[in-house]
């Protein structure tokens, strides 16, 4: 059984949603990862989602746009996020780890050799943001075949038929975004949110994630009331941003925010 | 019996390349799309309108020239240049342009955004835009803001908003990227008119439709100046969407060799160019599988010409495969022989062309001297050079 799975079950079990961060590996420097995700774990991190910097990530944000051209001027590769990854689990055999990024870095190192060097690392999941189902046949096979989730996203205007389309390529969890836009971007309409999880729901067994726009303790609580999964990325990267020559205060107001919203969740 | 030529399959692959590789939230938008396009390209009411545009908007058919002397001097095949210069606003880019517009407003979207990196595809964007009452954005990296000054000012003057793009390299890669956003944010009533025959499908096959008036015209031209078929084409490839509109009615006709001509830059062996056919890799960039100008962790590496028009890290997918099967032979012209063509039509012919043209110019006066006098060479002379005299000045330590 994957690592995802073990973990989503153990969470319904005892009733408690997933908190899942996420941080891009290598920002603000590459020494700055491992450390600030065992942290984000003592936290109350369930899962992370590991950003693999890329040089045109057209679905994010100026934040995580920002991140990216900060690990890529430290050489931040997707071998050195592998590396990074493997040497987290050297202290850290159960929290999931999901690397999310774009697909270039895997068709420029070969799906297979990417599904192996992943495999090796231990990664437990795969989110490739411009990898619809449609051309993701090969990729998923390749995964699968090597107990990694692949991770699809939805979409506010994901149709139903499309939701069980994605149900049936996905597993792990699925990652709805939660509005029209990018990474960081605007507010949640939660009655729009509460519409489409429930239509969403109708269509699919597996773990809903949801993301983009949830920036404080209170949106995660309410998130957290309708979805197995709380993805909080740019409100975390704006910390480590705001504090580029105080590493330490970065570290200090990330555990801090991952406290909050896990309480917040708990309660 | 032949194999007629007929890519690119249902979901948009021309073999490995093209394809729809993009964010979730842009699926919906790209199957609308797909279905309106494919609709109106069998609705005859559409294509008249289109036809008519072609004719009293945009001027055409546009001439195809037999440029004798420069031809004579060169002492070899008879060069005729197809005269997409002549077009309303100065280039091939508003055959597209138009074709999308009347589609948007089809379809019932208010809006419009567009990427450009020269300018001439958010100048011919605009242009539209404005005819038809469409709301216009245009996106451009903030250097080439600055260094198409013109431009800029005239897609002001035709009321478009041009936002500076300052994320990565600041040129036509990023404002492709920043125009992916908008259309992501504003899915409901935004258009993207995207210029060149890349991105997701259907834009490589639709941008290529809406250019093929290009070789259609140039074919029927052809063969009443001279009786016959070329017997070679010659492009410049940056996007590749005036090259593959000229090369697309003759992929069939054997006899007839076909050139597509990329960005040395500085030169391939040096790095620093903009020729992902000639020296790049497949991969995968705004939409499409593609070759692509990538480093070794998949990085889009920066690109470099002396025109900001064939300055972009990938290239239509259809080229990426008629370089694959053979069909087309890709090759590449430096900064410094471009400026050769630049000078040779402007003095010989008395034409001034673009820097992007100049490269398949360049071409033509390495191939022409290798072909006797009774064979024929047809020309895609993409742009005018109007746009580029700040740059040409500028190399040559002129102040204007």
């Amino acid at each position: 059984m994957s690592r995802l799975k073990t973990r989503f079950e153990a969470l319904a079990e005892s009733g408690r949603k997933a908190l899942i961060p996420f941080i891009t590996a290598g920002d603000p420097n590459p020494d700055f990862t491992v450390p600030m995700l065992h942290a984000l774990v003592a936290a109350g991190a369930d899962v992370i989602e590991v950003g693999v910097p890329f040089s045109d990530p057209m679905a994010d944000g100026p934040v995580i746009q920002r991140a990216s051209e900060r690990a890529l001027e430290h050489n931040m590769g997707m071998s050195s996020v592998l590396a990074l990854v493997t040497e987290f689990r050297k202290k850290d055999q159960l929290t999931p780890i999901v690397l999310m990024g774009y697909l270039n870095p895997i068709e420029i190192m070969g799906y297979e050799a990417f599904a192996n060097t992943a495999q090796r690392a231990e990664v437990d999941g795969v989110l490739t943001v411009d990898l619809p189902p449609e051309e993701a046949e090969e990729c998923v096979a390749l995964l699968k075949a090597r107990n990694i989730d692949p991770i699809f996203l939805l979409a506010p205007n994901s149709p139903p038929e499309r939701i069980r389309k994605i149900d049936a390529v996905g597993s792990g969890y699925l990652y709805y975004v939660s509005l029209k836009g990018v990474t960081g971007a605007g507010h949640l309409d939660m009655e729009d949110v509460k519409r489409k999880l429930a239509e969403i729901r109708e269509n699919t067994d597996l773990p809903i994630g949801v993301g983009f726009g949830i920036k404080d303790a209170e949106t995660a609580k309410t998130i957290s009331a309708l979805a197995d999964g709380v993805v909080v990325g740019s409100a975390f990267i704006k910390k480590i941003e705001e504090n580029l020559d105080n590493v330490e205060k970065v570290k200090a107001e990330i555990i801090a925010l991952t406290k909050s919203m896990r309480q917040a969740m708990d309660s | 019996m032949t194999d007629m030529y007929n890519m690119p399959d249902e979901r948009g692959h021309f073999g490995p390349y093209g394809g729809v590789f993009v964010a979730e939230t842009l699926m919906p938008a790209i199957t609308e799309l797909n279905e309106a396009y494919q609709r109106y390209l069998k609705d005859p009411g559409f294509m008249a309108e289109l036809d008519d545009d072609l004719k009293h908007y945009v001027g055409r058919p546009s001439p195809l020239y037999h440029a004798q002397r420069w031809s004579k001097g060169l002492g070899g095949a008879q060069i005729y240049l197809k005269r997409e210069d002549l077009n309303h606003t100065g280039a091939h880019k508003v055959n597209n342009t138009v074709g999308q517009a009347l589609l948007a407003k089809r379809m019932g979207k208010t809006r419009i955004i567009a990427e450009t990196g020269a300018g001439q595809h958010g100048v011919a964007t605009a242009t539209v835009a404005a005819r038809l009452g469409l709301e216009c954005v245009v996106y451009m990296g903030a250097v080439d803001v600055k260094r198409q000054k013109l431009n800029v000012y005239r897609m002001k003057l035709l009321g478009a908003t041009v936002i500076p793009v300052e994320s990565g390299s600041r040129t036509l890669k990023d404002a492709l990227n920043e125009a992916m956003r908008d259309w992501v944010t504003n899915i409901d009533d935004t258009f993207y008119i995207i210029g060149t025959v890349a991105g997701p499908h259907p834009y490589p096959a639709m941008v290529r439709d809406f250019q093929t008036i290009i070789g259609r015209e140039a074919k029927q031209q052809c063969q009443e100046l001279t009786g016959k078929l070329p017997d070679a084409l010659v492009a410049c490839v940056g996007g590749g969407s005036n090259a593959i509109g000229l090369f697309h009615p003759f992929i069939d006709d054997s006899s007839v060799k076909i050139y597509g001509v990329e960005a040395a830059g500085d030169g391939v062996e040096t790095g620093r160019h903009s020729a992902p056919l000639c020296a790049g890799r497949p991969g995968v960039l705004h939409g499409n599988r593609t070759y692509l100008m990538a480093n070794d962790d998949g990085g889009i590496i920066e690109t470099h010409s002396i025109s900001a028009g064939l300055d972009y890290p990938g290239v239509g997918p259809e080229h990426s495969w008629l370089k694959d099967i053979g069909r087309v032979d890709y090759v590449n012209i430096n900064d410094n022989e471009a400026l050769e063509g630049f000078h040779a039509l402007t003095k010989l012919e008395g034409i001034i062309p673009a820097l992007e043209s100049s490269h398949a110019l360049a071409y033509t006066m390495k191939l022409a001297p290798t072909m006797s006098h009774d064979k024929t060479i047809i020309v895609s002379l993409s742009g005018r050079g109007d746009k580029d005299m700040h740059t040409m000045a500028e190399r040559e330590g002129i102040q204007i």
